[in-house]
């Protein structure tokens, strides 16, 4: 077993032998379970009116269903994935086990990858059940899958990005609570910065802006477009945050 | 096997550590003695690899610290000075754990598993949860993490901090029994600890080094007078001036209950004959006379104490020796 896999199973198995793990899941799966039952609920609604109307239904799911779902999912994972990571190094740092850690004939990379690694793997686990919507409502209905892949790979490309600027977000404090409300802020921030792009308008600052956002990168895999572009921004995104929070880490042991 | 050459430490303005200067051959167990924020837990930190000095070389086993820190820190086994546990895992996991992130083959990490359990008493709480272990038990499972793939340097910083005296005990036979195959560094402030285990002590004041030698070598050298206790029943008031008039006797302090005195006598005088003579012509009932030699505690005062580390006597009413009732005394 390499280091890194070493990390990778000693962090998953401290996130499931604490509660935290199971709290959130529960929560995460119970929001989005009631959310697309609400959704479903309203398209079948919709499906009803125009029966009455037409005579006969043709409604889109993809949109009624699981666009409002993947937009809403990702509200949720802003408020849930910092809890998955605020204990990733701020843990270690209380604990005093750090010292340890980067005593260890490990390079930091290999940490800071592992401890992403592990997080990630606990996040695709949640995503993976939540599946189980897509498939229940295709036993009644048709849709098509593509977007909804996509939408996935999305969900799976931003809760990656959601983790990274968490691991960072914990390597600058020792105090898991304030590493949790740091990636809150980082991620709010993110986010808004869609808004404000579109507030800048079409010009190369709002342009710059809107880029730097998550928001439009998401909703062209949600609508199911895969850009090149996209993939790019996630990709680099997810690298440099945990670029900067190993120059953090490293920053650490020369003060 | 270590070898640190002027290392100097800054954090801002506050130097933790100064040109320090020591090293410890392959074999050898050194004692790192000295008050709490002295520098000893910088100095480690810096051989480990954690931090960087901001002056000078630290090497181990030939790697330099600097340069090379992954081949430093696969030849070191570090225990900090709080155990550095995963709460959440058993023992059993813990150290498997450990082995894996040494990159250790997996027969190699069974084989070092047994063994530490076996010579650290791990056995019967080894399938428990870290967290629910007591604190001895901690430091010991901190231990066989620093011992598990058997390093030739190993660094422990206050090893038996949280033991029980048998424990410690345990621990120090440990200790004994790894020099000659192993360069050990410990940390300590507890001195009969760097007198039982050590060959050699460094002692670090203030973020410099003051005194570096065998135990004994130390209380011989820092020795400015030799030191007597007297006990007599019936002191007549005049008994301390009386004992400074015996050729020799240079200072005369009460010394707790009445009838107990403290004298300090020229270097290489021995003064008891005529004290004791002294005593049971006047017939003050003499009880106890003895000479005290200079313990590693009584050095250690002295060097921490006064920076320069030459403690005269003469310079106050208070005596050099602290408290003669813990040194080691030799009976008459």
């Amino acid at each position: 077993m390499t280091p890194v896999n070493a990390i990778i199973a000693k962090e998953l198995r401290s996130y499931f032998v604490s509660p935290v793990v199971y709290v959130v899941g529960a929560v995460f799966l119970l929001i989005v379970g009631l959310l697309s039952y609400l959704y479903i609920v309203v398209a079948g609604q919709q499906a009803i009116q125009l029966m009455q109307m037409q005579g006969q239904a043709q409604i889109n799911l993809n949109d009624l269903i699981f666009r409002n779902l993947f937009a809403s999912v990702r509200f949720v994972l802003l408020i849930i994935l910092p809890i998955l990571t605020m204990r990733l190094f701020s843990e270690e740092m209380k604990l005093r086990t750090f010292e340890f850690l980067m005593t260890s004939p490990i390079g930091l990379n290999e940490i800071v990858s592992g401890k992403f690694m592990s997080v990630f793997l606990v996040f695709l686990g949640l995503l993976g059940l939540t599946g189980l919507i897509p498939l229940t409502v295709a036993l009644f209905s048709d849709f098509d899958w593509f977007p909804i892949l996509t939408g996935y790979l999305g969900l799976a490309l931003l809760g990656a990005l959601f983790l990274a600027v968490g691991v960072l977000a914990s390597a600058l404090t020792e105090n898991q609570i304030v590493a949790a409300f740091v990636s809150f802020g980082l991620l709010l921030l993110l986010w808004l910065m869609a808004g404000l792009g579109s507030l800048l308008g079409d010009t190369t600052a709002g342009q710059i802006v809107s880029y730097l956002s998550f928001m439009e990168h998401y909703d062209h895999l949600v609508r199911g477009l895969i850009d090149t572009k996209d993939l790019v921004y996630f990709v680099s995104a997810i690298v440099l945050m945990l670029f900067l929070a190993h120059r953090v880490i490293d920053s650490t042991r020369w003060k | 096997m270590i070898d640190v050459q002027q290392v100097t430490k800054r954090y801002g303005q506050h130097t933790a550590i100064d040109r320090v200067t020591f090293s410890v051959a392959k074999g050898e167990v050194l004692a790192f003695l000295g008050p709490n924020g002295a520098g000893k837990t910088t100095t480690m930190r810096i051989l480990t690899c954690f931090m960087p000095a901001t002056e000078g070389r630290a090497g181990v086993a030939g790697f330099d610290c600097g340069d090379q820190p992954l081949e430093v820190k696969r030849r070191i086994g570090y225990l900090p000075e709080t155990p550095p546990v995963y709460q959440e895992l058993t023992v059993a996991e813990y150290l498997h754990f450990v082995g894996r992130l040494r990159g250790m083959p997996d027969d190699a990490v069974k084989a070092g598993i047994a063994r530490e359990v076996e010579r650290l008493g791990l056995g019967p709480v080894q399938h428990r949860l870290i967290g629910n272990l007591s604190r001895g038990y901690r430091q010991r499972v901190g231990l066989a993490q620093a011992l598990l793939h058997d390093p030739p340097v190993l660094i422990l910083d206050e090893p038996t901090v949280g033991l029980d005296p048998k424990q410690i005990i345990e621990i120090r036979e440990l200790i004994k029994s790894l020099a000659g195959s192993h360069s050990v560094i410990l940390s300590t402030h507890i001195l009969p600890e760097a007198t039982a285990v050590c060959q050699r002590v460094v002692i670090i004041s203030g973020g410099r080094i003051v005194a570096e030698d065998t135990p004994t070598q130390l209380s011989a050298r820092l020795r400015h007078s030799d030191k007597v206790a007297l006990t007599v029943t019936r002191a007549p008031a005049d008994a301390e001036a009386r004992l400074r008039e015996v050729p020799g006797v240079q200072h005369v302090f009460a010394n707790g209950p009445a009838g107990s005195f403290l004298l300090e006598c020229e270097l290489g005088r021995d003064a008891r004959e005529d004290v004791g003579r002294l005593a049971v012509m006047q017939g003050w009932g003499l009880v106890e006379l003895k000479s005290i030699s200079m313990t590693l505690e009584d050095v250690f005062l002295q060097l921490t104490r006064h920076e320069e580390g030459v403690a005269q006597p003469e310079n106050g009413p208070e005596p050099a020796v602290a408290a003669p009732s813990t040194s080691t005394e030799h009976q008459v």
